[in-house]
């Protein structure tokens, strides 16, 4: 167990460095700077001024050096300089990472009662109108953007009741209940979509574990359809489930940039487009290589999970 | 995929002695598929309407889907303009039936680039294993250890916006699931007797690899490339809705919705519905036919 753990730890440091040369990169064959747009505005571009700036962002170095310092910059906990706002990219992400965890827990918790029981009941009514009906919603719900069903979700408010929440951020402690509306409806619409996969795999889960011998010997000491679904199936269909929960939570990430943006919600994912736009390099830098980080350490958490759910399954032949 | 080698490798016996079933025609085959698989069928027949109008756009319009018009902004859904105009009086349904066009090559476009690129890959990378195989692996561990739109969105960002470097935005994120796939079914194929024979006689690598193992990995092959579509025709929608995507003045349905058809919803929610619905239906049919090819063409992968 021990050494599967640092064998993927090993394994998660090189993809993660892997990770940070492809950003870096891309990151820099991208046509125009921050000094670019910075001097946009202006119109004019003195070309001492601009030295001096880049200088002063050490964009006048090689590339490779770029890259170094901030590897050692990162190893010692700085992430670097945001360039439009002239602050820590680490203050600037601080204060947004609450918003998007909120959301995104929200999300997963619409996304989990949603898709669990849908795909029992369409995995226990195989082939019925209701399986049939049930499986079309979700295949809906994987079909359309979570950002237009988040428009269409603000309209539909509007038709309905003539109202909607208000479009800037209402912290919790101000009005809770404000707060909770705004962010329950990007929740819906990031959740719908995630439920759809729940859904699903709960459903073939289910189905492929409703064939085994130990379900018709516990229907066949007389146990009832609910016991046998619930406490003897569910119990050894849950594991893909879980996999598919863990990495979807991970993966929630590209719902939540477009849904923030929609809802206007001060989130890390909407501030991410912000960045790439501004070519920030530093902040879109450290957010991607967080997402990257979340992204691989969710799936180490969900393969040690297994151990805990499945006995059966143990790691690196101990 | 066994059953398939298995007739290849058997030696072929007189052929008076064999009688073969008869081929089943191409309409049998397509009647058997609608009726063993009806949602499938409904996917399909999404996609040929689609299809349909990506190219008839331009006898299906009604109005020029890039000419403004001051004096009719925003206007409702009418005879002259059946789906309304948008906030610059263009005509929203001539644009939906070019946005088709734009989806549709953006989609097919970044597939194809993504199964040809990440078949190669997985091709030789399952075919050379050993050291060769590991590193491949680690570094498609990489491409895939972001979310498809994350990735997408650097490097649409990276590349700049036009219809080629979507393509391939989209498609580097997507070819590290091809090659998995391919690698996977050729690492099973590789062992067959069939290709032991034809090393044995002395045929060289390159030649096995793509005359022996790879016609064998077209069923995976297609299977992923219906799936992956479905999602590249949303990263694409998602990509210009925020601005990176198609440029103008190629009509996107992602960008029809972007913050200018926001800005005016309320006062005409026709702005947003439609594309939206546009999208949805696209990605809805490719993602039923590719389900229902999946069950078709290569059953173990049913519920992955």
């Amino acid at each position: 167990m021990k050494t599967y753990l640092a064998q993927r730890l090993g394994i998660a440091a090189l993809t993660l460095f892997g990770m940070s040369v492809v950003i870096f990169v891309l990151l820099r064959i991208a046509p125009g700077d921050i000094v670019d747009i910075l001097f946009s505005t202006g119109g004019y571009v003195n070309p001492s001024e601009r030295a001096a700036i880049e200088k002063e962002l050490g964009l006048d170095k090689p590339i490779w050096l770029q890259y170094v310092d901030w590897l050692r910059n990162i190893a010692t906990g700085d992430l670097g300089k945001s360039y439009r706002y002239d602050l820590p990219a680490w203050e600037i992400i601080k204060p947004l990472f609450p918003v998007t965890l909120e959301l995104a827990i929200l999300s997963m918790i619409v996304a989990v009662v949603l898709g669990v029981p849908t795909g029992v009941i369409s995995a226990v009514r195989q082939d019925t109108t209701l399986d049939y009906i049930l499986r079309v919603l979700s295949l809906a719900g994987l079909a359309m953007p979570s950002f237009w069903l988040g428009m269409v979700i603000i309209l539909a408010l509007v038709a309905w009741i003539g109202w909607i929440p208000p479009m800037t951020y209402v912290p919790a402690r101000e009005n809770f209940k404000l707060h909770f509306i705004q962010f329950a409806l990007p929740a819906l619409a990031v959740g719908y979509r995630s439920s759809a996969l729940i859904m699903r795999i709960t459903r073939s889960a289910l189905l492929e574990v409703m064939r085994e011998d130990y379900i018709r010997t516990a229907r066949a000491k007389g146990q009832g359809e609910r016991t046998v679904i619930w406490r003897h199936a569910l119990k050894n269909a849950i594991l893909p489930v879980v996999t598919v929960i863990g990495i979807e939570f991970a993966f929630l990430i590209g719902g939540l940039i477009v849904t923030e943006t929609v809802f206007n919600l001060p989130g890390v994912a909407r501030f991410l487009v912000q960045a790439i736009a501004w070519r920030d390099y530093p902040i879109v830098q450290t957010l991607v290589m967080f997402t990257a980080a979340i992204v691989i350490f969710s799936n180490l958490a969900v393969d040690m999970l297994y151990g805990v759910l499945d006995p059966r399954v143990r790691y690196g032949g101990g | 995929m066994a059953a398939v080698s298995g007739a290849r490798t058997a030696t072929p016996a007189p052929a008076a002695a064999v009688r073969r079933p008869a081929r089943p025609s191409a309409a049998a085959v397509l009647l058997r598929f609608c009726r063993r698989k009806p949602l499938g069928a409904v996917g399909g027949f999404i996609m040929l309407v689609i299809v349909f109008t990506a190219i008839f756009a331009n006898v299906l319009q009604t109005q020029d889907p890039i000419a403004t018009n001051a004096a009719d902004t925003l206007a409702r859904p009418s005879a002259a303009h059946w789906l309304g105009t948008d906030h610059l009086g263009r005509d929203i349904y001539s644009r939906i039936l070019h946005g088709a066009r734009v989806s549709l090559l953006v989609g097919l476009g970044s597939t194809a680039v993504a199964s040809l690129l990440g078949g190669v890959i997985g091709l030789l990378s399952g075919y050379v294993g050993g050291k060769t195989d590991l590193v491949v692996q680690r570094i498609m561990d990489i491409l895939q250890g972001l979310p498809l739109l994350v990735l997408a969105l650097v490097m649409s960002a990276a590349l700049g916006p036009s219809i080629p470097n979507v393509i391939l935005a989209i498609s580097i994120p997507i070819m590290p699931r091809a090659a998995r796939v391919i690698r996977a079914s050729v690492l099973s194929i590789r062992e067959f007797q069939y290709v032991e024979a034809a090393r044995a006689l002395g045929v060289r690598h390159l030649r096995i690899a793509f005359r022996h193992i790879l016609p064998n990995t077209i069923g995976p092959f297609i299977v992923l490339a219906t799936a992956q579509l479905g999602s590249a025709i949303l990263v694409e929608a998602t990509l210009s809705f925020l601005g990176l995507g198609v440029p103008e003045p190629y009509p996107s349905w992602g960008r029809m919705l972007s913050v200018s058809a926001a800005e005016y919803a309320q006062k005409a929610p026709w702005l947003v519905l439609f594309p939206g619905i546009a999208i949805s239906l696209a990605v809805f049919g490719s993602n039923l036919l590719g389900d229902a090819l999946r069950d078709t063409l290569d059953p173990r992968l049913r519920g992955a």
